[in-house]
């Protein structure tokens, strides 16, 4: 099944509400992420607050989407992923996001002599 | 900016109602295109570009590029501030790409779509680029400096 033309406007508005919230929640701020992940140090909850509404609301539309009717509103089949068992891929493929995805915020050598980042 | 400023600018209304957003966005995607809004997974289905798919695609990312200006016209947004040299962005960007490839989604994927949809893959997901990414700041942060 084709996506047609006309799922453009819909597709770039659920990508600009989907920016639009990632702007509201701070969460495009690699810092806040950090923050969140820095237990041991001043420890910013603000991802779990995001991530708190963010599947809040989610379980009930996902919810909605479960319905057995065969087709989402605008006609498209529903692709979602299968559920298809936890294997090493996934959690070799994680664990690799999960320690490159903080390292935007790693600090150059020259702040961490002047101490800029304590 | 230190640590100090960052604490107080801890706000939970933002932070969840800009969750919720994401959510509303996640749900919207299913119900009316029938897909998980999976940032990773829209980008990496644009290479190789497949016909009648890459529509929807290009203009959700456009979309998402076009937020944060979009957001400035009606509230001060803060510039991202990126601390790691330019080698070091690049080689991170690069492994955040394979790392969520391999494990087939990222952040928005696993964490916001997978959850929602009580996915065990997800949660297993979720929980593994948390806790490396928890050492990874422990080891940077407390270890390292």
């Amino acid at each position: 099944m084709k996506m047609q033309k006309g799922h453009l406007l819909p597709a770039f508005a659920l990508g600009l509400l989907f920016g639009l919230g990632l702007c509201l929640s701070g969460m495009t701020q690699p810092l806040k992420v950090q923050g969140f992940l820095d237990v041991a140090g001043l420890w910013d909850p603000s991802l779990a607050f995001v991530m708190g509404g963010a599947v809040g609301v989610g379980l009930i539309g996902f919810r909605l989407a479960r319905k057995p009717a065969a087709r989402s509103m605008l006609g498209e089949p529903f692709r979602f992923p299968a559920e298809s068992g936890v294997d090493a891929p996934l959690l070799i493929g994680s664990a690799i996001f999960g320690v490159a995805g903080v390292f935007r915020g790693l600090p150059r050598p020259r702040d961490r002599q002047s101490g800029s980042f304590q | 900016m230190g640590d100090a400023d960052r604490l107080a600018e801890f706000s939970p209304l933002s932070a969840i109602s800009g969750g919720a957003v994401i959510g509303l966005a996640a749900s919207l995607c299913a119900l009316l295109l029938g897909r998980v809004a999976g940032v990773s997974g829209i980008l990496a289905g644009l290479a190789p570009p497949r016909r009648g798919d890459l529509v929807w695609r290009l203009a959700f990312v456009a979309g998402l590029f076009a937020a944060p200006a979009a957001f400035a016209l009606a509230h001060p947004l803060q510039q991202p501030e990126f601390r790691a040299g330019a080698a070091t962005l690049i080689l991170a960007g690069g492994l955040v790409g394979f790392g969520s490839r391999l494990g087939s989604g990222c952040t928005s994927g696993h964490g916001v779509c997978g959850l929602s949809r009580l996915s065990l893959r997800s949660a297993a997901a979720t929980a593994t680029f948390m806790a490396t990414g928890l050492l990874t700041v422990f080891f940077i942060r407390h270890i390292l400096r």
